[in-house]
């Protein structure tokens, strides 16, 4: 057995028990824990199975923000209510029992399905390949999402859109705890990092078009700012017209795709069919907007509400 | 393709979707629902991942990669909604039991 097979079995059975611990662990709060940990071991199979960009977003998004997305569900839960104890309750076994019958006979189904497919897969390798030299990037994966499917990434963005609205229409944002003082080292820390965080948000749009990245991945960063702003309580001042300013971050991405859209009809062509020697800059100028509409969509779901007027607001990268 | 053994992540998948699967049914508390709506939805991407890995030559194929790029972008969107559904239901269940206490 060479290294690297050791290493696939390794992440498999890593993957395996993690995902068992978040299922059944008797403690709320270590389930979260090795949630977050599964997120970070499917970062690296997905770079094992040659996926960076998702690599990338796995562990920005599906590890650290959903993670703090939990935690902070779990702080709200336990301040609200006194802990209940999590033992084992009478007949519990045997209440589980048709649901782990239920798994199996998914798992066994599944694995059937997906193990006879054919091999090799008949996907689109080939012509998301050829036409790349046409689609203004050279990153395939950025290729799909932006000119290929671009309808698709449309789309995703008005769900973003619509989860804010979701958010902000079920409640006013319950307040950060106040007692949590923000030491001078945490503060000086932040100062760091935020910038570095925006500048890297920055090149990863724009190493997107040529190797992995993309305004997903960037997007992802630019919402961790805004999580550790939040956290920071580097909150400024009373807000004044900062509302403005947040509701037009978050619709420039959808606005700015369909203009793009649109634009594209009026010289006799489909919608969001880019003319083949403007594609870099559309793509790019979509991007960027995206960008900016995800990173301040990943901060208001952290934010968990709209932001009450009158009260203080969150400064905007 | 590199080597990796994408029958094994093909099984994997499938065996992460369907312990959330059984995890959604396990228990009734909001926050574990999530957590195993999430590791269904890891399932979910691994096969996809590991289907595109399997298209021979050594380039993957984008298109699953793509769709699963938008799927996490997606589930952490779901998960905040639905987090903040289950903040609530569980606001008012606590009164409720504060209710029948008094």
């Amino acid at each position: 057995m060479t290294i690297v097979q050791l290493f696939d079995a390794l992440l498999a059975l890593l993957l395996l028990w993690l995902a068992w611990r978040a299922v059944t662990d008797a403690v709320l709060f270590r389930a979260v824990v090795s949630f977050v940990a599964l997120g970070l071991v499917l970062a690296l199979t997905w770079f094992r199975l040659q996926a960076p960009d998702l690599a990338l977003a796995e562990a920005a998004v599906g590890s650290g923000l959903t993670g703090a997305l939990m935690l902070a569900a779990l702080r709200r839960r336990s301040d609200r209510s006194s802990p209940t104890p999590e033992g084992p309750v009478k007949g519990a076994a045997l209440r589980q029992l048709p649901g782990w019958v239920l798994a199996f006979v998914i798992f066994g189904a599944l694995s059937w399905a997906v193990l006879s497919l054919p091999i090799p897969a008949q996907g689109l390798t080939e012509e998301a390949h050829a036409s790349l030299e046409k689609s203004g990037v050279t990153n395939p994966v950025t290729a799909v999402l932006l000119n290929y499917r671009s309808y698709d990434t449309l789309l995703e963005i008005g769900v973003l859109l619509l989860a804010v609205v979701a958010v902000w229409s079920l409640r006013v944002a319950p307040r950060l705890r106040p007692g949590s003082p923000s030491g001078p080292l945490l503060e000086g820390l932040l100062r760091f990092l935020i910038p570095l965080l925006i500048i890297t948000g920055g090149y990863l749009l724009w190493i997107g078009a040529f190797a992995p990245g993309g305004a997903f991945q960037g997007g992802a960063l630019l919402g961790g700012a805004c999580v550790l702003v939040l956290l920071g309580g580097l909150t400024v001042g009373p807000m004044t017209g900062r509302i403005v300013l947040l509701r037009t971050g978050l619709w420039a991405g959808l606005a700015v795709f369909i203009a793009v859209g649109l634009g594209a009809m009026t010289s006799d062509r489909w919608f969001l069919e880019y003319p083949v020697e403007r594609a870099k800059l559309l793509i790019l100028l979509i991007e960027t907007a995206a960008l900016i509409s995800i990173g301040l969509t990943l901060g208001c779901l952290f934010y968990g509400g709209r932001p009450e007027s009158g009260s203080s607001d969150r400064s905007s990268p | 393709m590199n080597g990796a053994p994408l029958e094994l992540f093909l099984l994997v998948g499938a065996a992460l979707f369907a312990c959330g699967a059984a995890g959604v049914f396990r228990d009734a508390e909001p926050l574990r629902r999530v957590i195993a709506v999430n590791i269904m939805g890891s399932g979910v991407f691994l096969l996809l991942v590991a289907i595109a890995a399997r298209g021979g030559g050594d380039r993957p194929d984008p298109v699953p990669h793509a769709m699963v790029l938008t799927g996490i972008v997606v589930a952490v969107c779901a998960t905040g909604v639905a987090l903040v559904l289950a903040d609530l239901s569980g606001g008012e269940e606590g009164d409720d039991d504060d209710g029948e206490r008094s």
